[in-house]
């Protein structure tokens, strides 16, 4: 089954275009048209298609991924969106967590609410944790709410009740009284895009998606339209944050599940890499321009999750952003990048990120105007970029603006020179990067040190095997195509849709009924997103159930069989339950009695991944192209390193550390400490030597 | 250049202590059971020289315990002596005068040995929900009717587990199930540290903290010093008068900046009370320093060093030097007034840097009751919800609505309150007009209203202020709107104490707003307008 695909990745800068057909694999990077997205993906899709002469009605499927949702947030040009909430209850919203996200700081701002105060009504109902009506909708206030939405110029609604994670009988009576009135309006209800206890992560992510779903439904439908026209006859399917693929009409009613597709793509191009090296336990490291992403898989499976934050006001501090509860791979992201900022702080402190140059004007070696240091400055200042071979040679990069900006906001402050600055600057992120990862991994109850690192996008094979030595890696593994990782990561995404649901039960004398009764349900709902893309393909199901010990606040995930259950599962649900807790925390409660919270059911085509590529044999040194004089941390002086194309290297090469490889897209550095050779898939392997 | 390597390396050292006691915390979020650690964060971790010095703690939501729980370590040190301590040795308290201020916290430490040769200590805190006596509210006359003491044990001896101990804990509580695996929690959180921290010694081949850790005072403190120095010296006056239990309490503060320390003295402060609203000297120490930091040295972490230049004094026998054996329980509600009463001096040093008065001390609604009509279920249930209410105003912003300062604890949703406790919520949404009006205006509080969902009456141990003296407004901005206490059908109810809700009445709790800053009639247009466009003003005037 040779199918022709193609994938694009709409990013804040650039949209990235990958074709595959047949063996061949070409990609383009062309300029992110915000305005009107499609018209980049068109431009980039024709010339890619002209260049490798393939038409696109050849073309069977096409992987979209976009971070046009998140952004719309971000800047908030989303829909005029109003909320209906419960009677007493309309400011779940501002209420949040009550807390403050910077204990020190007396001067945060909050989130600003998508919703403002003035456009959040009110209807008297309510429903009790178990799901009964201890009050019922009062249809006269319900009926008066369309025109005071008509009143605000609404465009698109939340409607979020409490408790309709338990019983959705009222959200679905006000949407039905709404659209009676107005039949074009948006409607999203709370216990649709996130049943879910806990009413402000629901709200928050029933609003979010009101407040996108005009914008992304009008782009989908334009961008399908512009494609049909132009003689595209196969299947568009959309990347979701929780690194499965769905489709379009889907896509257009939950496009709050798109937001961080960029990054899920990552982790699948990273399970994908790990399969053909046959690695089971992988800390995937993407790192670009403005943020690092790293993410744990294990046993080819990457960590998710079902809490993710948008938006984050300040400095990807934790509780900062608005809360979405959605399937997402969970990964920590921080502010490192190859454009983040360096500064020296009050207590002589040199500080790298979360504020980044972007692309305008960028790094201070750019020469677009830039004045202060950046990584990649520190980078070119240290000697591993060579200005003359940046982005292949297309962009010259001047290094002593670079030696500049470093010199006076790094090496002033410090009596440092401009060298030994860039060098304290690229240990400071490394560091930065390491603890991340490493408090993420614990997060988790993981351990990091016998895992292995891949790296992609354009700054993580410079910094790989510094952050390996730090969290104590012996193996960094980069791809070819690691500055498109997330586009190439799309095309190997199996068709795939999780949806949950709060329902709360005791382990003892547990409702087995009504257990099946949920999954048969939450089946159904998977079903009919999956089966139009899944085209005629075997569907698989996992079910899972969010448990923990009665008294405890957070849950783990334990893995429930894909059948109907018995009372006598009872036994069964304890041990795989205490077998999660004890991997996690060591020691389990005996006799502790155990609830369950959530159960989810996820629905996917096959996610076909390749055996393991055979060993390739060493075939010996390659021949280098040019030397490079580089600094040398542990020396503390510059000292003579080959450099290597990579294109010129053939599987079985190695290469000796230090060293660099230089590609089109990135430069890869090999410290002392690490000797290289080419796998047979084409990656770059980095061992730790001894 | 290798002593400007060195400077590097040092700074990535430091950095990773603060990594490996952010572990240490989130270990201990992630397995506890006290529904104010894992939902709200109420906890501590720290790591510790063998002189007793803090070298880095977790940044979680305690200021109670910035402090309180560095001078806690050397109590441990003076009572088990370094030659005397073996690997698998845990030591614990829950000493209100040489802890964190009640008994509901538990403090453990734990030795760490690398290679054989103790190299720190790692301690950690975090509050239980019950520790028996009359529970958790400000009832009690003595310490000893607030429930268990536990003086400085060994809670382990080379990795066996005090199991007489155990179970003497395990007698006391209403919730014995819970405080265990809490008990447990505490300690792996602290085998947790000591773990990263050997890794952390081998990769960067050391033997001992000792260097790091004065490489860490010193920079703390210095840098402490050099922001110190830039403040107006001088002593500046102020007092605050809060509700207190049976007759308001003055709090009374003169700070003195010199070149390079600050010293707050409590001198002229209302005397120790009957019931338990005393707070210790730790205490009282933690949240003056928390807001002295806030105000001078925001950035830089806390450590021996970065507290070494912030001194505190209280005189004996004042509610806040409370002596043993007082009754100290909801020491919190007057500890966290501190803050404002620091604010109130500082505002005329550094006036831009310094918000109004706000609710300050939390509004927690600790329920008891019977769970269900029968008696089969012996114990009912014992909850403690949280909710706040409004900042006082920034001077150039807002103050923030419905938001915990200074503790940095979370409110609990009301979805989680209701699976955990048979009430339910009939409202819990923004107080209109509750925030001090001004060119920027306080914080808005909440207006709560509560019912058992059985029909049954519940019991409430009131802890709140700030119902008789409101947040004041600063440079002509209003008061904060007081709190309120009552139930729906209009009685009122006592700030503090036990009292029945009786079956089918609702409770109704709205929290006070904070104070404002500046003249009401500078507000900028926009800002009024929007108030009024989302019902948060209704007066206009």
């Amino acid at each position: 089954m040779t199918q022709t695909r193609l994938a694009v990745d709409i990013g804040g800068t650039f949209t990235d275009v990958v074709l595959e057909a047949g063996d061949r694999r070409l990609t383009k990077k062309v300029l992110t048209t915000s305005r009107a997205p499609e018209e980049g993906v068109m431009e980039g899709t024709l010339a890619l298609l002209a260049e490798a002469g393939v038409a696109l009605g050849a073309v069977d499927v096409l992987v979209h991924g976009t971070t046009l949702a998140t952004n719309a947030i971000i800047e908030r040009k989303g829909a005029r969106t109003a909320l209906i909430a419960t009677h007493g209850f309309r400011d779940v919203l501002d209420i949040a967590y009550e807390s403050r996200y910077d204990q020190y700081d007396i001067f945060i701002e909050k989130p600003v609410s998508l919703v403002p105060r003035a456009r959040r009504f009110t209807v008297p109902e309510r429903v009790d944790v178990g799901g009964r009506v201890l009050l019922a909708l009062d249809e006269a206030a319900a009926a008066t709410l369309p025109a005071q939405l008509q009143a605000e110029r609404i465009e698109s609604v939340a409607v979020s009740l409490l408790h309709s994670y338990a019983n959705p009988a009222h959200e679905l009576r006000v949407r039905e009284i709404l659209l009676t009135a107005l039949p074009d309006l948006a409607v999203t209800l709370s216990s649709e895009v996130c049943p879910e206890v806990r009413e402000y992560e629901r709200t928050s992510t029933a609003v979010a998606n009101a407040y996108v779903q005009p914008l992304m439904a009008g782009y989908l439908g334009r961008l399908d339209r512009a494609l049909q026209a132009a003689g595209f006859r196969g299947t568009v399917y959309l990347m979701t944050s929780g690194g499965g693929l769905t489709a379009l009409e889907a896509a257009a009613r939950f496009p709050i599940r798109l937001v961080e597709s960029g990054p899920a793509g990552g982790a699948i191009l990273a399970t994908h890499v790990a399969a053909l090296a046959g690695e089971r336990r992988v800390l995937s490291f993407d790192m670009g321009g403005t943020t690092a992403k790293i993410c744990l898989i294990e046993d080819l499976k990457p960590e998710t999750s079902r809490a993710f934050e948008v938006d984050r006001a300040a400095r990807f501090l934790k509780g900062s952003g608005l809360p979405l509860r959605i399937p997402v791979i969970e990964m920590v992201e921080i502010g490192a990048g190859g454009g983040s900022i360096a500064k020296v702080d009050g207590l002589k402190r040199i500080v790298v990120g979360p504020e980044s140059a972007g692309s305008e004007p960028g790094p201070a070696c750019y020469g677009r105007g830039g004045d202060e240091p950046t990584v990649t400055d520190a980078d070119v200042a240290l000697g591993r970029i060579d200005p003359e071979r940046f982005a292949g040679g297309k962009m010259r990069l001047d290094a002593a603006k670079a030696a500049a900006a470093l010199a006076r906001h790094v090496g002033g402050p410090l009596g440092l020179s401009a060298t030994v600055a860039g060098f304290g600057v690229v240990e400071i992120v490394d560091e930065n990067m390491a603890n991340a990862a490493r408090v993420h991994a614990v997060e988790r109850g993981r351990a990091v040190a016998d895992a292995t690192l891949i790296a992609f996008g354009g700054a993580a094979p410079l910094h790989a095997s510094r952050l390996a030595e730090k969290l104590g890696i012996r193996k960094v593994i980069i791809p070819p195509n690691a500055g498109v990782g997330s586009a190439v990561g799309f095309l190997r995404a199996p068709v795939a849709y999780e949806v949950v649901r709060s329902r709360y039960m005791r382990l003892e004398g547990f409702d087995a009924a009504g257990a099946n009764a949920l999954f048969e349900a939450l089946a159904a709902e998977a079903r009919q997103v999956v089966e139009s893309g899944a085209r005629g393909r075997s569907l698989e199901e996992r079910r899972t159930a969010y448990m923990r010990y009665v008294g405890q606040g957070h849950e783990i995930v334990v893995p429930v069989p894909s059948r109907a259950l018995i009372a006598d599962d009872t036994a069964g649900l304890r041990a795989a339950f205490e077998r999660e807790y004890e991997a996690l925390f060591q020691r389990v409660i005996p006799d502790g009695a155990i609830e369950v919270l959530s159960w989810t059911l996820t629905l996917s085509t096959p996610h076909d991944l390749p055996a393991a590529l055979a060993p390739v044999a060493r075939s010996g040194g390659a021949r280098a192209i040019d030397r490079r004089s580089v600094f040398d941390a542990e020396a503390e002086a510059f000292a003579e390193v080959p450099v290597y194309g990579r294109a010129d290297l053939a599987p079985g090469q190695t290469v000796a550390g230090p060293a660099l490889i230089v590609e089109d897209e990135t430069t890869t550095f090999l410290s002392a400490r690490f000797d290289a050779h080419i796998d047979a898939a084409g990656s770059i392997v980095l061992e730790r030597r001894s | 250049m290798t002593g400007q390597i060195a400077q590097i390396r040092y700074q990535i050292m430091w950095n990773r202590l603060i990594a490996v006691v952010e572990e240490q915390a989130q270990a201990l979020i992630r397995t506890a059971f006290s529904p104010i650690v894992r939902e709200c964060g109420d906890l501590s971790a720290g790591i510790f020289d063998l002189k007793g010095r803090m070298l880095a703690q977790a940044v979680t939501g305690t200021p109670g315990h910035v402090n309180s729980m560095a001078l806690s370590v050397s109590h441990f040190i003076e009572k088990f002596p370094l030659a005397s301590m073996q690997p698998g040795d845990i030591y614990i308290t829950n000493d209100p005068w040489m802890g964190t201020g009640h008994l509901n916290d538990f403090v453990l430490t734990t030795p760490a040995f690398h290679r054989g040769k103790l190299i720190a200590l790692f301690s950690c805190t975090s509050h239980l929900m019950d520790i028996g006596g009359i529970g958790f509210g400000p009832d009690g006359t003595d310490v000893f009717m607030e429930g268990l003491y536990i003086p400085h044990l060994k809670l382990a001896e080379g990795g066996r587990m005090n199991e007489t101990l155990m179970a003497m804990i395990r007698a006391n509580t209403r919730l014995p199930v819970d405080t265990e695996g809490d008990v447990y929690s505490l300690a792996a959180c602290n085998d947790v540290g000591a773990k990263r921290l050997a890794e952390m010694m081998d990769e960067f081949g050391l033997d001992s903290l000792d260097d790091l850790a004065e490489h860490v005072i010193a920079n703390s403190r210095a840098a402490v010093e050099a922001e110190i120095a830039r403040l107006p010296k001088g002593t500046y006056r102020n007092t605050m008068r809060i509700d207190g239990y049976d007759e308001p309490i003055d709090l009374t503060a003169a700070i003195t900046v010199g070149e390079k320390t600050i010293h707050v003295d409590f001198t002229g402060t209302t005397g120790v009370q009957k019931r338990g609203i005393n707070v210790p000297m730790a205490y009282t120490e933690a949240y003056t320093c928390f807001g002295l930091g806030c105000v001078v040295a925001a950035r830089i972490p806390n450590n021996a060093g970065s507290l070494a230049p912030l001194t505190v004094s209280a005189p004996p026998g004042s509610i806040l030097n409370a002596p043993y054996p007082r009754a100290v329980a909801s020491r919190h509600v007057i500890g966290q007034m501190l803050p404002d009463v620091v604010f109130g001096c500082l505002r005329q040093a550094v006036p831009e840097r310094v918000p109004a008065e706000g609710t300050s001390c939390i509004w927690m609604m600790s329920l008891r009751g019977p769970t269900a009509t029968d008696a089969a279920d012996k114990r009912g249930f014992a909850v403690t919800i949280t909710s706040n209410g409004g900042t006082g105003a920034r001077p150039m912003k807002d103050g923030l609505d419905a938001t915990a300062y200074p503790s940095g604890v979370k409110g609990t949703p009301v979805e989680i309150a209701e699976s955990i406790a048979p009430v339910v919520f009939w409202r819990k949404e923004l107080r209109p007009d509750s925030g001090g009006a001004g060119r920027t205006r306080g914080g808005m509080g909440q207006v709560i209203e509560v019912e058992s969902s059985k029909g049954l009456p519940f019991e409430l141990l009131a802890a709140f202020d700030r119902i008789d003296h409101p947040a004041r407004g600063r440079d002509g901005g209003e008061n904060g709107a007081s709190g309120v206490l009552q139930l729906k059908s209009g009685q009122k109810l006592k700030g503090k104490g036990f009292q029945t809700i009786p079956a089918g009445e609702r409770l109704v709790l709205m929290t006070p707003g904070g104070g404002g800053v500046g003249a009401p009639s500078e507000r900028a247009g926009e800002a009024s307008a929007r108030d009024l466009r989302d019902g948060l003003v209704t007066a206009a005037d």
